[in-house]
């Protein structure tokens, strides 16, 4: 869009900000058992208020309740208005119309705040009344340039009583170019997501037989041929008498913690969580950065005794890990 | 589930919740999808999806919001009420992933006789899936 155009855009979807969707609306279905227990059965929610009759009776509720988290559930438009099927479009559905006829066709719903002020039960009715509240400056964000538009919904029921309120902001955004032709070659293979290993180790000239050594269930200390120095991590030359001429170890992988850390955020794909970094002193006089796994973080403490274990972490990768000994 | 229900004592601040790990499939994605009544095209039409620029359709929020809600009543036992929820959405769930879900007691309410379990759902594929806060009140005694 040109800048005149943008502006035009802008002004046109600002126009939407503090309008009713329309008129307040009674949800297609009342508050019903069926719907409960499809929503039940896909989230996989076991709770006995919402599914068993004879242990909700029992219950402080006195009988079946719907999962809270089902309360904007009951005012969606469902089939006809997502498909543009139906005749009349509502105010929202008009600003989207809008956003996609500018090429903000990606829509993703990106955050909710809801609050519960009463259970609902089956026989129910819940009446919404939406309110477009904010729509952002222009933002660019992973998936695309474009626009979060926040609804307030204020839920009442059949007594005119304040059932609930949701805030729900929607990101309308313009699909990147490069992002959806790379997923589009894609569709005909079916290429299955892969889940990442951990960061590859890098090998060089100087380090690389280290990591061979690992991949073949060895962790190896290097020494200096000419007065026996051990050191760690590999580098070509000995710190104490500067000889290039170096051979290895194989470490018996006994130590104890020298010091350590936990990685808590953010998590990484890949890699476990609690994640913990430790320093470990080797019995034969090196450290070594290792993970320590088989405990609980807590568990871990400076000098802490550990066995270390050669073994394969993921498709990719083998590493030493540390358990308590 | 379990049918007995945690009392507000009981709970310590800082408490970790146990993880629960849930198979992201194109079943979960479109079955949430339809029992929210979300006919968004992305959420059950791969082309859909893929013409907004990802690999396969993705859940909807509805379906993680529900997923949240879930994590924290089985935790909590059926005579909890949940008083809010907050949402936030990062990288899609699309099919093929696994999302774990954790979450750790950040606040008690004595008044109020609530507490406020901070959770987060990681997919092992791109991270942070959601992040949020869920309010639920307990029975001061069982």
């Amino acid at each position: 869009m040109t800048p005149a155009e943008t502006s035009a855009f802008e002004a046109k979807i600002r126009a939407y900000v503090g309008r009713e969707m329309g008129p307040p609306k009674r949800g297609n279905d009342d508050v019903n058992l069926a719907m409960i227990r499809h929503w039940a059965e896909v989230t996989g929610d076991e709770n006995p208020l919402y599914t068993d009759a004879e242990f909700a009776a029992a219950s402080s509720r006195k009988g079946i309740i719907a999962p809270p988290t089902m309360l904007g559930i009951w005012a969606m438009e469902g089939y006809p208005m997502a498909q543009g099927h139906t005749g009349k479009v509502d105010v929202q559905r008009e600003l989207h119309n809008i956003f996609e006829a500018h090429g903000f066709t990606g829509v993703l719903g990106t955050n909710t705040i809801t609050e519960f002020h009463r259970e609902l039960r089956p026989g129910d009715q819940v009446i919404s009344h939406t309110v477009i509240d904010n729509i952002s400056a222009p933002k660019k964000t992973a998936r695309g340039h474009g626009y979060f538009i926040e609804t307030v919904t204020r839920f009442t029921d059949q007594h005119g009583q304040d059932v609930g309120r949701q805030v729900f902001r929607t990101l309308r955004f313009m699909p990147s170019a490069e992002s959806v032709a790379a997923n589009q070659a894609q569709s005909g293979g079916d290429a299955k997501l892969k889940a990442p290993t951990r960061i590859q180790s890098p090998r060089g000239h100087d380090n690389a037989w280290w990591w061979e050594a690992i991949d073949q269930g060895k962790l190896l200390i290097q020494r200096c041929k000419r007065c026996g120095t051990l050191r760690h991590p590999p580098r070509p030359m000995c710190g104490e008498c500067q000889s290039l001429e170096w051979d290895s170890i194989e470490s018996s992988l006994e130590g104890e913690v020298y010091s350590y850390t936990e990685v808590s955020y953010p998590k990484f794909p890949g890699y476990p969580d609690p994640l913990l970094c430790g320093l470990i002193q080797l019995k034969e006089g090196t450290r070594l950065v290792a993970n320590i796994v088989g405990c609980v973080p807590e568990a871990v403490h400076v000098g802490m005794k550990v066995r270390g274990k050669v073994e394969r972490v993921d498709d990719a990768t083998v590493l030493p890990n540390f358990y308590p000994a | 589930m379990n049918r007995t229900t945690r009392t507000f004592g009981s709970v310590t601040l800082g408490e970790k919740l146990p993880p629960l790990k849930i198979d992201v499939t194109a079943g979960l994605i479109v079955g949430g999808a339809l029992a929210s009544r979300d006919f968004t095209p992305v959420h059950h039409d791969k082309a859909a999806a893929q013409a907004t620029g990802l690999p396969d359709i993705f859940m909807n929020i509805l379906t993680s919001n529900g997923l949240m809600g879930r994590y924290v009543t089985d935790w909590t036992g059926p005579e909890a009420a949940l008083k809010s929820i907050e949402v936030k959405l990062g990288a899609p769930n699309v099919p093929g992933m696994v999302m774990t879900i954790t979450g750790e007691v950040t606040a008690k309410d004595d008044a109020a006789g609530t507490v406020i379990v901070s959770v987060s759902g990681d997919n092992n594929v791109w991270g942070t899936h959601m992040a949020g806060k869920v309010c639920v009140a307990l029975p001061k005694e069982s």
